[in-house]
Formats: structure tokens, sequence, C-alpha cells
């Protein structure tokens, strides 16, 4: 069960348009262990989904190039499969969960043919009959009713839409599951019913997840590892105990913190960070968060921090000036 | 300067009084299917310079009857009070005239805002509408100050919406509902569209406001630890009805209605101390608003549900001081 399942070392993406070059990832360094899940938060245009795409090799044709740096899924090297080994790998070995439930199915096909198209690409051994008794199983799964299973997407609300995007995702019982904001669309409860029955199924099929989410909220309930984006550059990484109560923190994470709504205080104002995202086709030198931070030091505009170990167990690190002195990874 | 004397004035006029109160609205849509039950006999009461917040699932009314009392939707029947003035009886002139006192933000900046004017002209339409300033010269000083007030920079005054990220492009459409010195602006869910660290700079700026100008707010959202954050008092939708109503505190130390209750556990809090409990109280989905039968309408995902539920229509009961329920446990 354990062991490393997807590894990515010192990615770099960028959007090359006529216009300018978007630096989307910047030396992005992941990994993530066999039945794991890794929370992956930051603000629009961080680099979380462009992280997703790049795992998956989806990114556009011509503008998106990955320009630097490894991803590995076990000994399958990523970076370098052709095209039709990602065709091999795609639904079967790694499946993803869009966020937009609404769009992300064929509005013209039933919800059985949608789910057993992924089973007749992948399991080509399957008849026709058994086919179809998985898929009943399969939604059964994930909470639907068989009956319904003739029926077209409009048909369904949202939450089940949702649910049929994760029957899909799930049918092949993939190894990596990549979820980006699975449930930034859907009301309250329903997010409650939909990250329950994720966190019921990556046990039962024992898959590994990344989730994809601007929400620590959900974090803190599924996740088992945390990475914050900025800039397309994980800025801190630890265990869920270490992101959300250790003392030592980014300053940009403590800001998102900050932002949030707490509902157990009454305090009159939120303290956001300031000012936005950095324009990605012209990154600050230096720290690129130092143009925003309450802590910027002479040094952080004109050196980029290396990342560090800020505990003895080695399962936090955080790339800052702050913790200059602590043990580099 | 000249705002605080106004605000003084406006003060001392309507102090502690309702601003604008709604009774028995009702806004039904007619649909092929049945009548579609959307705002069903709400009762509110806003005081000046409070915020009432609505919440609710998608589906529940709450945009809907934000736009009624606006007279964006016209209402199928019950009143709507502003400063005890029916303006439902208004004719088209007296609501052109009204519609300078209540605004609207919207939710989506990036659909709110014609893509074909620059910063300066959208913020300025409302005053050319409304003729409340003329003169070019004059549009352009007060401008400039709107754009001040929200946090804009003025070099944006010629820039389009698409130049612009959310967060800037909500500030434009809070300028434009400041453009007519409004007293009461229905905020439909000016935030959720925004990243959090934005989120938070808006909702600072609206609380900033309010503090300022004795603004009334209307705040709907789903998101209800923004709600609590913002609001007074809180109102607790479902499926038209107003099932719940407290003060902003109350609601959430002491939740009664099992829909309230659901609502609250399944909020998803940024730490560890609720990781691992069981979220999910209400089972199932929100049920059709066309054509509901009496009783309560929450009753086939309660977890109380018993046979009394349903049948005939629940008292909407005051159980403590100013804090109303809708459910036969409290009767």
């Amino acid at each position: 069960m354990t062991g490393k399942l997807l590894e990515i070392k010192n990615l770099s993406v960028i959007y090359e348009t006529d216009e300018a070059t978007v630096h989307a990832i910047n030396d992005l360094n992941l990994l993530i262990n066999k039945g794991e899940t890794l929370g992956l938060v930051g603000e629009t245009g961080a680099g979380k989904t462009t992280t997703a795409l790049s795992i998956m090799k989806l990114l556009p044709d011509k503008t998106g190039i990955i320009k630097n740096g490894e991803i590995k899924l076990e000994d399958i090297n990523i970076t370098k499969a052709t095209k039709h080994d990602m065709r091999l790998l795609r639904g079967n070995v790694i499946s993803m969960i869009f966020q937009d439930p609404m769009t992300s199915l064929n509005p013209t096909l039933t919800v059985d043919y949608q789910i057993a198209e992924v089973l007749a690409l992948h399991k080509k051994n399957m008849g026709k009959e058994e086919l179809s008794k998985r898929v009943d199983e399969i939604l059964e799964m994930v909470g639907l009713p068989p009956s319904r299973k003739k029926e077209y997407p409009h048909q369904f609300s949202g939450g089940m839409k949702q649910r049929v995007v994760i029957a899909i995702a799930l049918a092949c019982e993939p190894k990596l599951l990549l979820a980006d904001e699975p449930t930034t669309a859907l009301d309250v409860t329903i997010q409650a019913q939909i990250l329950k029955l994720m966190k019921e199924l990556k046990e039962k099929i024992d898959t590994s997840m990344l989730l994809i989410t601007h929400d620590l909220g959900v974090v803190a309930e599924i996740c088992d590892k945390v990475a914050i984006m900025y800039a397309g550059q994980v800025i801190e990484i630890g265990d869920i105990k270490d992101i959300f109560e250790s003392e030592h923190h980014h300053p940009y994470t403590t800001g998102l913190f900050g932002a949030i709504p707490d509902l157990s205080k009454k305090a009159k104002r939120l303290s956001p960070v300031e000012g936005l995202m950095p324009d990605p086709t012209n990154l600050p030198s230096g720290c690129y968060f130092h143009v925003r931070c309450n802590k910027c030091m002479d040094i952080c505009q004109k050196e980029e921090p290396l990342t560090r170990w800020v505990n003895k167990e080695k399962t936090h690190s955080i790339k800052c000036h702050l913790f200059n002195g602590m043990e580099t990874l | 300067m000249a705002w605080k004397l106004y605000n003084i004035r406006k003060k001392g006029e309507y102090m502690n009084k309702p601003l604008i109160e709604t009774k028995n609205l009702k806004k039904y849509f007619q649909t092929s299917e049945g009548s579609l039950h959307a705002v069903d006999n709400i009762n509110l009461k806003i005081d000046r310079g409070k915020t009432l917040g609505v919440v609710g699932e998608s589906g529940c009314g709450k945009s809907t009857l934000g736009r009624t009392i606006l007279r964006l939707l016209d209402a199928t029947d019950g009143e709507i009070l502003y400063k005890g003035q029916n303006i439902l009886n208004y004719n088209f002139n007296q609501m052109l005239n009204m519609r300078k006192n209540m605004q609207i933000i919207f939710q989506d900046p990036y659909a709110s805002l014609n893509p074909r004017m620059t910063v300066s002209e959208i913020i300025a339409e409302p005053i050319k509408v409304s003729k409340i300033i003329t003169g070019n010269r004059k549009i352009n000083i007060k401008v400039s100050e709107l754009m001040d007030t929200v946090g804009l920079a003025k070099r944006l005054v010629n820039a389009y919406p698409h130049e612009l990220d959310g967060g800037r492009r909500q500030r434009i459409g809070i300028a434009r509902a400041l453009a007519l010195d409004p007293e009461f602006i229905v905020c439909d869910e000016p935030v959720s569209a925004l990243d959090v660290s934005i989120q938070a700079q808006i909702l600072n700026l609206m609380m900033d406001l309010q503090e300022e100008k004795e603004f009334t707010y209307m705040f709907i959202t789903h998101d209800l630890s923004v709600v609590k954050h913002i609001s007074d008092e809180i109102m607790v939708m479902y499926l038209g009805q107003s099932i719940e109503k407290a003060s902003s505190d109350e609601l959430f130390e002491n939740p009664k209605h099992p829909y309230t209750q659901a609502l609250l556990s399944a909020i998803l809090v940024p730490n560890l101390s609720r990781r691992g409990e069981d979220k999910e109280i209400v089972k199932g989905e929100v049920t059709s608003p066309i054509d509901p039968k009496p009783g309560c309408r929450f009753a086939p995902r309660c977890p109380h549900f018993r046979g009394e539920c349903l049948g005939k229509e629940i008292d909407y009961k005051e159980v403590l001081k100013g804090h109303f329920v809708s459910c036969i446990l409290y009767n």
C-alpha cells in the first residue's frame, strides 16, 4: 500500500502565445504516495489546473509546453509517453473529475452509454451483458438508482450529475484520481454528500487522489497532505496537521487562512492578502510573493528562497527566506 | 462632508423604523407543468443601516426574492413597503424615481458589465439615466469620486471590463450601485465568484461603506460563513418559504429548524476540529417547487419527519424574541 505513486520533479510549464509567454508552472515538485489524498490549494491562476492537465498530458496543443522536468507515475515517465500510451492511461490508470458537472457530460448521450464507453475502451474483454451489469454496479456504488440509467444528463440535478462524473472516473478503478474542484459548483448539503461518497469510494477501490481546491474547509475534511501553490510553485507542503496546526507558515498561507470568515470568532474585519497574484507573463524577481508580503525583507526581492524543512520529522517544508538556517531538502 | 450631513438628516427622519418591509410577498411563475412557487409568503423587515442575510440552496427563491423586492420582477401578490409606502402601487415614473434609492449588485462580475463600455461609462450610466447630475464635467468628477470610494485606480477610467480581474470588476459593480447614493442595496451573491482573498477584500469594503454611509443591505448568498460575518439578521429559505429567521448570533448558536441545523453542520470549517464527523445529515435533494402540497416542504428530507408535517401549512412561530421558526417540532 505504501510507496511512491506520482512524482513530479522540477516541472515548468509555459503557455506560448503570439503576444507573451505565460509562466504557468515554475519548478514544481510534488509527491503522492499510494493511497494518499493530496490537496492542492491556491487562488485562481496559481497553476493548480495546469498541474493536473500536465499529469494528464491534456495541455492545449502547441501553446501549452512542458519546458522542463519530469512526471513519473510509478515506473511510467509521462513526460515521455506517446499519444497512444496516454490514451491507454487516461480513464484507466489516471482519471479526472472536472469542476463543472453541468458541462463535463455529453448532453446527447444517455448516462449508461457514457459510463460504458470508458469500460468498453479499456476493458476490451467485457461482453455486452457483463458491461451492462458493471454499469449498474457502478451506478449503485455512487448512489444512483440503476433504473435511471437510460436518462440524459439534463434530467439529473447538479449533485446527481457529479455522481455520474465520479462514476465515469472510477469505472476502471484508476490508481490516481485527479479531482479539479469537484464540489465548487454544488450546494453545501450536496457538497457534504459528494465528499463523503468520494472518501468512501477512495477507500474501497484503494486509489490515490489529487484534490484541487481553493476551499480550505474541503481540504480539512478529506486530505492527508496539503500543498499550497502560488504563482506556479509549491510554497508550502506538509501533512494535514502541519498545515492546519503548526505555528510555522509561509506568509501567504497565513494570509489565506486570515481571509476566511471564521465562524467561531466574531471579528469585525477580515484580514485578506492585499494586492493580486503577480502577472504570469512578467513574474517579479526573487520570491514571487514579496510584492504582497507583509514580512518582506531585502533578500526577498533579490534571491529566490529555497525550500526548507521546518520540523524534525521532515514532513513540513516551506519555501521562504524567513526560515533560512533550517535544513534544505 | 456632504455625505455626513446628508446621512444625519436621513438618519433623524427614519431611525428605528424598517426601511423596507414585505408582507405576504408572493412570486409565482406559470410553467407548462403548473405554477412554480419561487417566493411564497415572505414577510421581512430590514431596519436602516442593517443587513439581512438571506441563505438557502440553489433554487430556493432567494434571488427571485431580491429581484421582486426591487420590482425587477412583478410580484404575484403581497406588499412591498418602502418607508411605509407600498411600491407595488407605483406607476412607471414613480418607480423610476424610486429606483434611485434601491440598487443591486449582481453575482457574476463577468456577465453583469457591458463589455463594450469603459469603466467610467459603466459607472456614469445610472447617473445619466436618472439625470441626478448633468454636465459631463460634473459627472466625471462624481465618477472619479466613486472609483476612489471603491478602491479603483484612476488610471482604469478608460479600461474595458475584459482587461480587469474579477475583484476589480466587482468593484465596478459596487461603484455603479453606489452611483445614485441609494439607501437600500440588494447584494445577490456578490462574492461567490471570487477567490477567498479577493472575497475578503470586497466584504471589508462593503462593511466599511455601510458604516460610513448607513446603507441597508439585503445580502443573498449560499455561503453561511460569509453571511454570518456580514449580517445582523439571517433568514433561511427553503423552496420559496422562509423557514427560520433570527439574529445572526442566535441562529448560529441556537438553530431550531432541522434544515438550518443540517445547513450549519454541512459547513466545512478550515480547521481539523470536525474532521471525520458525519456531516451528511440531510439525505436526498430539493423537491420540485411546482404546485407544492400544503405542509412542510422540507419533510421528505427531514430526519424528524412525522405524519403531522404534511397536510396543513405549518405556522411561522416566534419561539424566542425575534427568532421565528416554521416547524411542527416547536408548535
